[in-house]
C-alpha cells in the first residue's frame, strides 16, 4: 500500500555537482591559458636537452623561417607603441596614429622599413596575405650597414626597454649564415648572451648531463 | 531554457508545521544547459592554450670588440683544443689543436651526431685526455677542455643547437663560436675529397 503513494520517481539528475566539476576546470584552464601568439611563418625547432623556461615578459623574439626570413617583434604593446614611434621619427615613415595603433597590437615584423606605411595601413587580412610573401627583416653581418634594419630595430627596442631578453626561435632548417648575421648584428651592439628557443628532449644517458641531472650518483 | 523544476509540488515532501505550502517551491534549476556550456567552453580553452612553454637554451657569445688588442685577447692552449667544423648535411669534421699553421693540414677526421660513434664520442675522449694531462701535470689546473665550433656556409642551425647541446650534455665548460677560415673550408672540402674516394 505505501508503494502506491510514492511518485513515479524523477530520471532528472542532480546536475550540481557536475556544474562545479565543470567549472572548475573551466576556471582552471582561463586561467592557465595563454593564447598563441600570432606567427606569421611556421617554424620548426630543434630540440635540446635544456629546460630553462622561455620567460613571460620583456622578450624579443626573432623568429627566422626555413628560408631564413627574419620577423621581428617584441612582447608588450605599450612598447610596441614606443617603439613605432621611434622607427617612425627615425625613419621619417610620418606614421599616423592609426598605423601606430596598428603595429602596437600586431604581431611581428617582416618587411622593410620602405613598405611598412603600406602594411600597417592595410587590413589584417591583407596584412596576412603580404606577410606570406614578406621579404623578412634585412640583416646583414656589420650593424652599420644601411641594409642592416634588424640592427635598427633591436636598437631601438632596447631603448625602448632595455631589460628585454633576446630569443632566436630558429627553423632547424634555416642555413646558418642566415642565423650568423643575426648573432652579428647583435655582437655589434654589445649583446652577447641571448636565448635560442628549443624544444625539450631527453638527456642521453650515460653522459656528464645526465649525470649531472641524476644529482652526480653516476661516475 | 532554464526551467524551473517544480516537481516537488506533486512530490508529497513532509513539511514542518509551521510551514507555509506555497513557499515550498523548489528553488532548483535544471543545470544540464550550464554543464553543456562549461564544457564547450573548456573545450575551447583546452585546444587553444599553450601549456607546454617553450624552452630556451641561453647562449653567451664571447665578447668582441673591435678595438681590442691582439693581445689582449685570450689565448688558448693547443693541447686543450678541439675544433669542430660543422659542413653540409649534417657531417661534422674535427680535428685536435686549433689549425694554427696554414701550410700543414691538421688530422682532420669527420663524424656525424649520431648516439654513438659520433661527435659526443670525440668531445668525451677529449675531456678525458685533458684531465689526464692536468693529473700527470703537464697542464695547470685551470686548463679545461676548450672546444671551437665552426660552422660553416652549408651547414644548418639544427646543427648549432646539436652541438651547442652536446656542450651541455658533456658538460663542456669552456667553448666558443668561431666564423670559419678559408683555410679550414679547403680542409674540409680536401677531407670530403678524401672519404668519398675511399
Amino acid at each position: 500500500m505505501p508503494h502506491a503513494k510514492i511518485p513515479r520517481q524523477s530520471t532528472h539528475i542532480d546536475m550540481t555537482a557536475m556544474c562545479d566539476v565543470a567549472f572548475l576546470l573551466l576556471t582552471f584552464f582561463m586561467l592557465a591559458t595563454k593564447f598563441k601568439p600570432d606567427e606569421p611563418v611556421v617554424v620548426k625547432t630543434p630540440s635540446s636537452i635544456s629546460e630553462i623556461i622561455l620567460p613571460d615578459v620583456d622578450i624579443m623574439l626573432l623568429t627566422v623561417d626555413a628560408k631564413g626570413r627574419i620577423f621581428f617583434s617584441i612582447d608588450n604593446k605599450l612598447k610596441r607603441k614606443e617603439l613605432i614611434e621611434e622607427i617612425s621619427y627615425e625613419k621619417n615613415l610620418n606614421l599616423t596614429e592609426a598605423e601606430k595603433t596598428a603595429f602596437a597590437l600586431g604581431s611581428s615584423i617582416g618587411i622593410p622599413f620602405s613598405s611598412l606605411k603600406e602594411y600597417l595601413s592595410s587590413t589584417p587580412e591583407k596584412q596576412k596575405e603580404m606577410d606570406m610573401g614578406a621579404p623578412g627583416v634585412q640583416v646583414d653581418t656589420s650593424v652599420l650597414s644601411v641594409n642592416n634594419e634588424l640592427a635598427e630595430w633591436v636598437k631601438v627596442a632596447r631603448t625602448s626597454n632595455p631589460k628585454l631578453r633576446i630569443c632566436i626561435k630558429a627553423d632547424g632548417d634555416a642555413s646558418y649564415p642566415n642565423v650568423q648575421k643575426i648573432i652579428k648584428t647583435l655582437e655589434g651592439w654589445k649583446i652577447f648572451k641571448f636565448n635560442l628557443i628549443t624544444n625539450l628532449k631527453a638527456i642521453p644517458a650515460g653522459t656528464a648531463a645526465a649525470a649531472a641531472a641524476a644529482g652526480g650518483e653516476k661516475k | 531554457m532554464a526551467e524551473m523544476d517544480t516537481s516537488s509540488k506533486g512530490g508529497g515532501h513532509k513539511k514542518g508545521p509551521g510551514v507555509k505550502k506555497g513557499k515550498k517551491l523548489s528553488t532548483r534549476i535544471d543545470l544540464t544547459p550550464m554543464v553543456d556550456l562549461g564544457f564547450l567552453l573548456i573545450t575551447f580553452f583546452m585546444f587553444t592554450t599553450t601549456l607546454a612553454k617553450p624552452k630556451t637554451m641561453e647562449i653567451n657569445m664571447p665578447y668582441k670588440d673591435p678595438n681590442m688588442k691582439v693581445e689582449d685577447q685570450n689565448k688558448i692552449k693547443k693541447s686543450v683544443a678541439l675544433t669542430v667544423l660543422l659542413s653540409r648535411n649534417h657531417r661534422v669534421y674535427y680535428y685536435e689543436g686549433i689549425g694554427d699553421d696554414p701550410n700543414v693540414a691538421p688530422d682532420m677526421k669527420s663524424t656525424n651526431f649520431s648516439q654513438k660513434n659520433g661527435i659526443r664520442d670525440e668531445i668525451i675522449a677529449k675531456k678525458k685526455m685533458v684531465d689526464d694531462m692536468k693529473r700527470s701535470g703537464s697542464l695547470s689546473a685551470k686548463d679545461e677542455a676548450t672546444i671551437l665550433i665552426k660552422p660553416d656556409t652549408t651547414s644548418t642551425y639544427s646543427d648549432l643547437v646539436n652541438i651547442l647541446d652536446e656542450m651541455n650534455i658533456n658538460d663542456v665548460k669552456v667553448y666558443a663560436i668561431i666564423d670559419i677560415s678559408d683555410l679550414e673550408q679547403g680542409w674540409i672540402k680536401e677531407t670530403e675529397a678524401a672519404n668519398a674516394g675511399r
